[in-house]
């Protein structure tokens, strides 16, 4: 298989005239998102976790909780951390190192999808104010990318924690002692993030990724259960006009509410 | 060693620094500031002190990494331990790696990358002191730098933050606005072709708050642009000062 | 059809020069039928063609430009220039060698090594290659006296002046040898320091006054100037 990134350039006016007159190469419409497959509960070996599948993109999402001390200007509340790997596994284009700028943006955008719209109560998650809270480690696993890892990433990020269970405990003279049994993880919200790419100017939903290598530029629109928008990413080296913008706006809203229709959430 | 701070508008609708809802903080910019650098910016903004360095276009080594029909253009963004309340440590944090990533993406569409293949155009920014949207305020360097250094763009890029502080849409948000309110929502913006080039947001808003405030900082963005062109033109005025 | 700017105002990149049936030139671009400025400089309308005259700008390299360069690496079968440009320039072996060039045999460092100034003309230049420099003219070659002033590659012109008025003040008044670079690299070689300390000051008052009138006389007066206090010409 190629290892290049290109797509060539007769492709690329293929995908571009097809998309002027409002079709994709896959035959989905401008705003149609590919197929959702979701999976919980994977991982045994994981508090919580997830596997989605969008279009041929997949992403595994692991939640471990841990016990730790909480920030020092939030006495009261746990700890919600989002880590995300773009394995070397899941594209020729990605290198086994550090985490880089792509893996950092990606966990950075749905993390702020999660905190923002306060999908998890993080006071619910205190022990022992200003001692000891629960730390829930949420880290993104890309496995295959065939574009948008935002959306995939996000929505496996949701299903993991729906599937969390925190182990039930108790305090005895200010040791966190396990009882057996086990509660659900406290998921209130439920964001979606709904990315677009800009191609010749026009706007498409959940680019796949031949897509995104010919895009202008992307924009991510995460909207939680009122529709309110708790999260927004440009990405890219192109522009928007505050047109497109508030367009992509209302057409996340839609598309997000579909999606927690879909899933039942 | 964080404040309680009770309300950030008060009554009579003033901010902590004594704003209105929809005014800018006080800005000074110098272009020009560097002599090593190819092109340089200082601005303060509020309390905001940042300082912006171009060096380029130059050869790209090691020679892969070049591309062969256009310039690559890369950023830091890079605070200084000092910056801020508690010592940064320098290394640098995934935030200002994703800072770093999305100035570079303001910054490009505004150059024009296609005049010099095989080169690298490197923007650094040095936030020496930050009092909130500090990535507004080095995108408004950084571009500066860029046209002190002589590299062709098709406009500047102006970029300023908007907000909501305690229900209020407010202009330019200061640290303790960021922190202690609602949304916070930067934008760059290219002024002569109307396009965004910046935007992000995180915190709560209802579609019209969102879009009460991208409009609100497009304005910012344009009154930050005027001051722009002036800051270039007090620079190199001097230089025309005997006229024909 | 309407234009924006007067002639010779300050103008930035952005700022929309001129509307309608015009021709984009120097440090501009065309959008739409709009002209605008690429690059910080002044402003000049001529005919249906606007020009900005950058005042910030690096030297790209043209066939044909006279260039002084510094060696920064000898390579097997060459060397490489550094031509104060955006790429480094090459100049091969066999160009200086004038006869095909053999490696086992020719030590190059011998002719050419790092950190000789070289006097050359770009021999050929594209986008999808580094400069390559020759010096098969006469005057062209490697330096080995004089000194070395840079200034802004936009400003030469102005060095040089209407007709060559203004360079050949200098040389005449100095009594030095100056070869203008381009890529704002000139060499100045005169009979002592001094003298070439003064061609050099002259540079240097240029590069800064440069959109001024009455230059050249300006700069004839002061070298008088100096030459007088230096007590002699």
């Amino acid at each position: 298989m190629s290892a290049t990134t290109t797509v060539v350039r007769v492709k690329q006016k293929q995908i571009a005239q097809l998309i002027a007159k409002g079709k994709r190469l896959d035959g989905r419409g401008l705003t149609d998102y590919r197929e959702i497959k979701v999976e919980q509960g994977i991982i045994e070996r994981a508090e919580g976790s997830a596997r989605v599948l969008l279009g041929k993109t997949e992403v595994m999402v692991g939640v471990k909780i841990e016990t730790g001390e909480p920030f020092p200007d939030t006495p009261n509340e746990g700890v919600l951390t989002v880590n995300a790997e773009l394995v070397p596994l899941a594209s020729p284009t990605f290198e086994p190192g550090p985490p880089d700028e792509n893996s950092i943006e990606l966990a950075r955008v749905v993390d702020r999808g999660i905190r923002e719209s306060k999908a998890i109560d993080l006071e619910k998650l205190c022990i022992t104010p200003g001692k000891k809270v629960f730390v829930v480690f949420v880290d993104i696993y890309v496995l295959n990318h065939d574009g948008n890892l935002i959306d995939a990433s996000a929505l496996a990020a949701m299903a993991a924690l729906l599937n969390t269970k925190m182990f039930n405990y108790e305090v005895e003279n200010g040791e966190v002692k396990i009882k057996p049994g086990y509660t659900q993880l406290p998921v209130r919200r439920h964001p979606v993030a709904v990315t677009f790419a800009k191609i010749n100017d026009k706007l498409v939903v959940d680019p796949w990724l031949e897509e995104e290598q010919i895009m202008d530029a992307r924009l991510t629109i995460t909207t939680d259960d009122d529709g309110n928008i708790c999260a927004v990413q440009k990405g890219g080296s192109g522009y928007f006009t505050p047109k497109q913008v508030f367009e992509a706006v209302q057409i996340a809203k839609e598309k997000a509410a579909e999606i927690r229709r879909k899933l039942g959430w | 060693m964080s404040q309680k701070v009770e309300k950030l508008i008060d009554k009579k609708g003033l901010r902590l620094d004594g704003r209105k809802p929809d005014e800018l903080r006080p800005i000074k910019i110098e272009v020009g500031v560097l002599s090593n650098a190819d092109g340089s910016a200082y601005i303060e903004q509020g309390k905001n002190k940042i300082l912006a360095a171009v060096y380029g276009p130059k050869e790209l080594h090691p020679k892969h990494l070049a591309l062969p029909d256009r310039m690559v253009l890369r950023c830091r963004y890079h605070m200084a331990p000092f910056s801020v309340q508690e010592r940064k440590s320098p290394a640098p944090s995934r935030r200002e790696v994703e800072l770093s990533k999305v100035i570079r993406e303001a910054l490009e569409p505004a150059v024009f990358v296609e005049y010099y293949p095989r080169t690298a155009v490197d923007v650094f920014i040095e936030v020496l002191q930050a009092d909130g949207s500090t990535r507004c305020t080095s995108i408004t360097a950084a571009s500066l730098a860029l046209a002190d250094a002589g590299i062709p763009m098709r406009d500047l890029v102006a970029a300023c933050s908007a907000g909501k502080v305690e229900d209020m849409i407010v202009l330019d948000l200061m640290d303790l606005e960021d922190k202690v309110g609602t949304a916070d929502v930067p934008v760059a913006y290219m002024p002569n072709l109307g396009v965004i080039t910046l935007l992000q947001m995180d915190g709560i808003l209802t579609s019209e708050e969102f879009e009460k405030a991208v409009n609100l900082a497009i304005d910012g963005c344009k009154k930050i642009y005027a001051m722009q062109r002036e800051a270039l033109k007090a620079k190199y005025t001097s230089v025309k000062e005997v006229e024909e | 059809m309407p234009t924006f700017f007067e002639r010779r105002q300050l103008v930035v990149p952005g700022d929309l020069l001129a509307e309608g049936d015009y021709i984009a030139g120097e440090n501009t671009f065309k959008l739409d039928n709009k002209i605008y400025a690429s690059r910080i400089g002044l402003v000049d309308y001529e005919d249906k063609k606007v020009n900005v005259v950058a005042l910030r700008a690096f030297y790209i390299p043209r066939v044909g430009d006279t260039v002084i360069g510094t060696v920064v690496e000898v390579g097997f079968n060459g060397w490489v220039v550094d031509i104060n440009a955006p790429y480094q320039a090459l100049l091969r072996a066999s160009e200086v060698l004038n006869r095909p060039f053999k490696p086992q045999k020719d030590d190059l460092t011998q002719v050419l090594d790092v950190g000789d100034l070289v006097v050359a003309k770009i021999a050929s230049y594209d986008r999808t290659h580094n400069p390559q420099l020759s010096v098969d003219e006469p005057g062209l070659g490697k330096i080995t006296r004089g000194q070395i002033v840079k200034i802004t590659p936009t400003k030469v012109p102005r060095v040089i002046g209407k007709k060559g008025s203004m360079i050949s003040m200098i040389k005449q008044e100095t009594g030095c040898h100056i070869i203008l670079g381009q890529n704002g690299v000139i060499l100045v070689t005169g009979k002592n320091p001094e003298d070439e300390e003064l061609a050099i000051m002259a540079i240097h008052k240029i590069e800064e006054e440069a959109h001024t009138t009455g230059l050249t006389d300006r700069i004839l007066q002061m070298i008088r100037r100096e030459k007088e206090k230096k007590g002699g010409g």
